[in-house]
């Protein structure tokens, strides 16, 4: 029955069908494969702001949650133990700290040999003893009562907080996320700049018939709503398309970015392991390759009714 | 139902001339009028302005109860949905059939898909075009599209008719059976104006005619029963 039908109507096309020939004047390709390379950017964009937030979040908490002590005249007595060891002993017994090692006389003369030359471990330099502490947790220790007590049992200590360079890396991650945000801006502007560029290229092509339809008493929204369907399709398709660009290329850095993320360097010179494909990126990014789509579909919408509907107000 | 006050219009709002000056009118529910005048006389310009394409720069005019000067632009187009017209140059659609064509003001409407069928199918064999529905009109001949913009300014079932030459592009004959097409129509209770150069036609069918000369309304002849 329904094959019958077909075969006697076969040109009827449902309401809502092309009305304007929209399917001829919007390129198709062109528009897609813009909006397509604008969502590829947009993705390494946000990637770029997941990642440097990420890596700023580690690099922060190492920072923060260190201190060096510096004993100086190490050997010199302190009652019964010599300065170095008595402030080691003051240390450890304090609570909120994770570990406490002091450097070997070979690691200051690694530290010392960028300023000092080859020869440092050789120069008879009157070196402070170093003691590398770390915190359980960031701030978890009360400083000025530690160094009071290190005062007491070996005047002179110093005790340097590593946090100014957390500050430093929390403005440099601060900055470089405010970039990846104004890219994406501009991205996203670009992309909308493209589209109604389109948009009004479709209805300079379409001028006659939108008059007429106009003139058949079709209001702004009918006319807004034939462009923006068809424009809204194209978007979504470059949204997809530049979601499946950026997916292979984000899995590769997020690889390569994998033992940095781990928190150590010793991760990070490790060789990488080889995970499951779905886990070499976290679900922030799976989430966007889903969402830019929606999102540059959301655009094309957005933008096709605006360029419309200001379009139509020369009609009365 | 039409009703023109003292209307004018010009389409440079800066320093361009009248093309209408001060109009003043009216027709009644199921009138029929001839609209006549040279070339240049401001005849289309009329037209556009009761077909609502464009605004009186002056003066007041009434369309179907509505003043189209204060109007707003979705009120107005609701009211052109009430208004049919047949252009000189057909203004067809050329990437869409025949049927889709006459289809077009109900789709702009909202009708649903199912009535429309058997409305456009039957207006399709009123003007003798359903053999063709399913053809462009740049396979059709000028007199073909001529009845498809007809169907198509009818198929609403309009309350006014304009029609801007619509014989233009007929042979006489097709000329005859058009203006037999808008008297039923007339006859049925729509209201009707025809812009025309052809006083054969005229003749044919006397009625109340609208008499433009450098756009001003330069003689109004109303019989008794228009």
């Amino acid at each position: 029955m329904l094959k019958r039908r077909e075969e006697e109507q076969p040109w009827l096309r449902p309401a809502g069908a092309d009305d304007l020939g929209l399917r001829r004047a919007l390129a198709a390709p062109l528009l897609g494969a813009m909006v397509g390379a604008m969502a590829f950017l947009a993705a390494l964009s946000v990637a770029g702001f997941l990642a440097s937030a990420e890596v700023a979040a580690h690099w922060q908490q190492g920072a923060g949650a260190s201190l060096t002590v510096q004993v100086p005249h190490p050997g010199a007595m302190a009652g019964l133990h010599t300065r170095r060891e008595a402030v080691l002993a003051a240390l450890q017994a304090t609570p909120g700290l994770a570990s406490v090692r002091a450097l070997s006389e070979a690691e200051l003369a690694d530290l010392l040999r960028p300023w000092l030359g080859p020869d440092a471990e050789r120069l008879s330099l009157p070196l402070p003893a170093v003691v590398a502490v770390r915190l359980a947790a960031p701030g978890g220790v009360d400083l000025a009562a530690l160094n009071a007590k290190l005062q007491s049992v070996a005047p002179g200590t110093l005790v340097e907080r590593e946090d100014i360079w957390a500050m430093r890396l929390a403005k440099l991650a601060r900055s470089l996320e405010l970039t990846a945000g104004a890219v994406l801006v501009v991205v996203a502007l670009v992309a909308a700049a493209v589209v109604a560029v389109a948009t009004r290229a479709g209805l300079s092509a379409r001028r006659e018939a939108i008059e007429t339809v106009h003139g058949l008493g079709a209001t702004d929204g009918y006319i807004a709503a034939r462009f923006s369907a068809r424009i809204t399709r194209l978007a979504a398709a470059g949204g997809l398309l530049g979601a499946l660009l950026a997916m292979p290329v984000l899995m590769g850095l997020s690889w390569l970015a994998m033992p940095f993320l781990r928190g150590s360097m010793e991760a990070a010179s490790a060789t990488p392991e080889e995970p499951h494909w779905t886990a070499l990126l976290p679900p922030e990014l799976w989430l966007l390759l889903v969402v830019l789509p929606v999102v540059t579909a959301g655009i094309g919408w957005l933008t096709a009714q605006a360029t419309v509907r200001q379009w139509l107000r020369r009609l009365p | 139902m039409i009703r023109c006050e003292r209307v004018s219009l010009r389409y440079s709002l800066k320093d361009g001339p009248d093309v209408l000056r001060e109009l003043s009118f009216e027709v009644p529910e199921g009138g029929f009028r001839w609209l006549l005048g040279p070339s240049g006389a401001g005849k289309t310009s009329l037209l556009r302005l009761l077909y609502l394409a464009a605004r009186p720069t002056s003066g007041r005019l009434s369309v179907l109860g509505t003043d189209i000067g204060s109007a707003s632009r979705s009120k107005l187009a609701l009211l052109r949905r009430r208004i049919g017209v047949v252009f000189q140059d057909f203004r067809l659609l050329p990437h869409l059939s025949a049927f889709d064509n006459v289809a077009l003001p109900l789709r702009i409407s909202g009708r649903p898909e199912g009535q429309i069928r058997a409305d456009v199918n039957e207006m399709l064999r009123w003007v003798g075009l359903y053999a063709l529905r399913h053809v462009t009109p740049p396979a059709l001949s000028g007199g073909e599209q001529q009845r498809v913009a007809i169907a198509r300014a009818v198929i609403n079932r309009p309350d006014i008719l304009l029609a801007d030459e619509p014989t233009g592009n007929l042979d006489e004959a097709q000329a005859q059976r058009l203006l037999q097409l808008l008297h039923e129509l007339n006859r049925l209770g729509t209201t009707v104006i025809v812009a025309t150069h052809n006083i054969g036609l005229v003749q044919d069918y006397p009625a109340p005619t609208l008499r433009l000369q450098a756009g001003r309304l330069v003689e109004e002849r109303v019989t008794e029963d228009a």
